[in-house]
């Protein structure tokens, strides 16, 4: 053994492949051999929102402007929120079907307890739907690994049984209004101009210094890293873009409270997707369950903690969207809410059949159903041909995936 | 021959109901050896192996490791040994890169929750440099893009990896083609010629003798035969596998 490790050190001289940075030159032809071999990333959906924003534009005047810039971000957060955890339920290779009901649940739970007689306090009540939102998952995950269901089947009864349970709890035909301030303020409350440049400029400096000392730690320890120019140049586009973002939403009523929470979840989820051994065991499951166990990884441990994720962020979802509305009725849940939730996780890049997607697909995909919606609804269209167009949305995402992932066979890049 | 065997297995015997899996087998792999494990199908290979992983312990016989006697009960017991094996469909996820799967359930963590993905990607630089495997274009890049050759480097490194002292593979070059089989080969030797005690199981002559300094042989659960590789042929060693003499008739009954 000892062998061994002479040659390990012996071997730290000269790696073939380490060693200091890639030339600039060298990292933009690799990045261009990725691109035309088909892995295309992010590119295809923020090449469609730009095509998106141009016709509607072209349409109606009112589409690109700061009003319905901050629309934008207040319609989009609730679905943005489930899809988070929708996210998650896939990267397993799973489906949660419930999410719809369960947002619904928590709304009306968390609504009905800040009512008299109970009356709580605004925290206890939240936390509380939130907590009861989280068991519903714990339950369903575990009935799904312990006598081997399929997710499909388990979340559809789920779906049924929540819907029926907001109706009973709802009671016959009421709408009940939320009255709690700080309720109502989660997404309709804007931060004053100066608090929205010190939250999201300071925010995007903060993941920039996180960035750059990233990548002077890889850069010290000998390991290939990006070249500085495109470090810099990534840097200095994050923070034009927090800019850009506060600067718009400025002229308007401000960046809205609902906005960062948004923020904080996607940076919250995706460092637990991508930074801890938890989320590598929830793309080695999803990539290889049978890997994955052998590893020694707890993998049916896993597995419910993702349903209470996906539950928990419904819960989540949902009380946003209830806060938005300032009332529950026996319509919560209901419409399009679950399917375009799933759509948006999907839109955004995450595959239906495990271990490939990022947290970040939410909020692309999320946009883009929520930029389509909002520009036909300024153009006066029914919902119908809504519907159609966030199909062929849908679809159109899904065939480009097909196609790039061909190109990538193809190729032998993937 | 003054070297201490890091594993040795005496008279171990494994039955499933009323199939006799193993009976009465000595084993032994020296440290530094390739042990070339050999025997046609149902002759008991994998259910060695697999007492010595620690899938199912032996109904009798003794396990010495490194000339102390252990039990071995479960697959962690075996990997705390030093003892790691590399099953013939390789156990690797497909979309996660070589990094992430070298350390798949062991990952270096920094602070409380976070994956010391530096220290993780330098080690397995220094594994993969040390076992001159450098086909290899970047560690960062998903194993899916590999090939079946890179992939078979890559299972048996992160066996490696761990401080093991033996290591068992499993058919590793079943479906390699020429010039696969030949790093696959090479990274064998390597390990051998480290330190390390390799058990290989193979259905390939021509690479066992390409890389085994001992071959045994087994034949309806019994050992038949042990081999010197220098010192026999071919035929020598087919005919221990299709009629080497048993020292026990299967279905006969068995008293004590």
């Amino acid at each position: 053994m000892d062998d061994v490790r002479e040659a390990v050190s012996s071997a730290k001289s000269g790696p073939a492949w380490g060693g200091g940075s890639l030339s600039l030159a060298g990292y933009l032809r690799e990045y261009g051999k990725r691109i035309r071999a088909g892995d295309l990333g992010s590119l295809p959906i923020i090449l469609g929102l730009l095509v998106i924003a141009t016709i509607f534009q072209t349409l109606n005047q009112n589409y690109l402007t700061p009003r319905n810039f901050v629309n934008l971000i207040l319609q989009m957060a609730g679905i943005t929120t489930i899809a988070i955890g929708v996210v998650y339920v896939l990267l397993l290779g799973e489906i949660d079907l419930s999410i719809s009901y369960v947002s619904a649940v928590a709304a009306v739970f968390m609504t009905m307890r800040l009512r008299p007689p109970d009356g709580w306090p605004w925290f206890v009540a939240l936390v509380a739907a939130l907590i009861f939102a989280a068991a519903i998952g714990f339950v369903q995950g575990l009935i799904i690994t312990r006598f081997k269901l399929p997710s499909f089947v388990v979340t559809l009864a789920g779906f049924l049984i929540w819907n029926g349970v907001v109706l009973i709890l709802i009671g016959n035909g009421g709408t009940v209004i939320i009255q709690d301030p700080v309720i109502i303020g989660i997404a309709n409350y804007f931060l004053p101009a100066l608090w929205g440049w010190i939250a999201v400029v300071g925010g995007a400096a903060l993941f920039v210094i996180n960035r750059v000392m990233g990548w002077n730690n890889r850069r010290r320890r000998g390991i290939a890293s990006t070249p500085a120019l495109v470090v810099a140049f990534q840097s200095l586009a994050i923070l034009l873009a927090a800019v850009f973002v506060v600067s718009i939403a400025n002229q308007d009523r401000g960046v809205p409270f609902v906005g960062l929470v948004l923020l904080v979840l996607l940076v919250g989820f995706t460092f637990l997707a991508e930074r801890t051994p938890f989320g590598r065991y929830v793309y080695a499951i999803g990539g290889n369950a049978e890997a994955a166990r052998r590893a020694g990884i707890q993998v049916q441990r896993i597995r419910v903690l993702v349903f209470m994720i996906s539950s928990f962020m419904a819960g989540m979802g949902g009380i946003i969207l209830a806060s938005r509305l300032r009332s529950v009725d026996t319509a919560a849940g209901g419409g399009s809410l679950m399917l375009n939730s799933i759509a948006a996780a999907v839109i955004g890049g995450t595959s239906l059949f495990g271990g490939s997607g990022r947290v970040i697909s939410a909020f692309l995909g999320a946009l883009v159903i929520a930029s389509v919606e909002n520009g036909m609804g300024l153009l006066g269209l029914s919902a119908g041909v809504k519907f159609v167009v966030t199909g062929l949305v849908l679809l159109l995402a899904v065939l480009v995936d097909a196609v790039s992932r061909r190109g990538r066979a193809r190729s032998g890049v993937a | 021959m003054g070297k201490e065997p890091t594993l040795q297995l005496k008279g171990v015997s494994k039955s499933f109901g009323a199939v006799q899996a193993l009976y009465r087998v000595d084993f032994v792999a020296y440290p530094g050896e390739v042990m070339a494990l050999v025997g046609d199908n149902g002759a008991g290979k994998s259910t060695l192996i697999k007492g010595v992983a620690g899938i199912y312990p032996f109904d009798e016989g003794e396990i010495f490791f490194d000339g102390q006697p252990v039990q071995i009960h479960n697959p962690r017991e075996a990997s705390a040994l030093g003892i790691e094996v590399v099953y013939q469909d390789l156990a690797l996820a497909d979309n996660l890169d070589v990094v992430a799967n070298m350390f798949l359930g062991r990952e270096m963590i920094q602070k409380p929750w976070r994956l010391d993905e530096a220290a993780m990607e330098r080690k397995a630089l220094e594994t993969l440099e040390s076992l001159a495997v450098t086909t290899i274009r970047s560690v960062r890049q998903p194993v899916a893009e590999l090939s079946g050759g890179q992939r078979q480097s890559i299972a048996v490194a992160k066996a490696v990896m761990w401080n093991s002292k033996l290591v068992i593979l499993d058919e590793p070059t079943a479906a390699l083609g020429v010039a696969q089989t030949r790093q696959v080969l090479d990274l064998v030797r390597r390990l051998a010629d480290n330190g390390l005690a390799v058990v290989l199981i193979s259905h390939n002559l021509h690479d066992i003798f390409e890389v085994a300094d001992r071959i045994t042989v087994l034949r309806l659960g019994q050992k038949v035969k042990e081999f010197i590789a220098a010192d026999t042929t071919h035929e020598e060693v087919v005919h221990a596998i299709t009629a080497g003499t048993l020292q026990h008739v299967p279905g006969m009954v068995q008293h004590g």
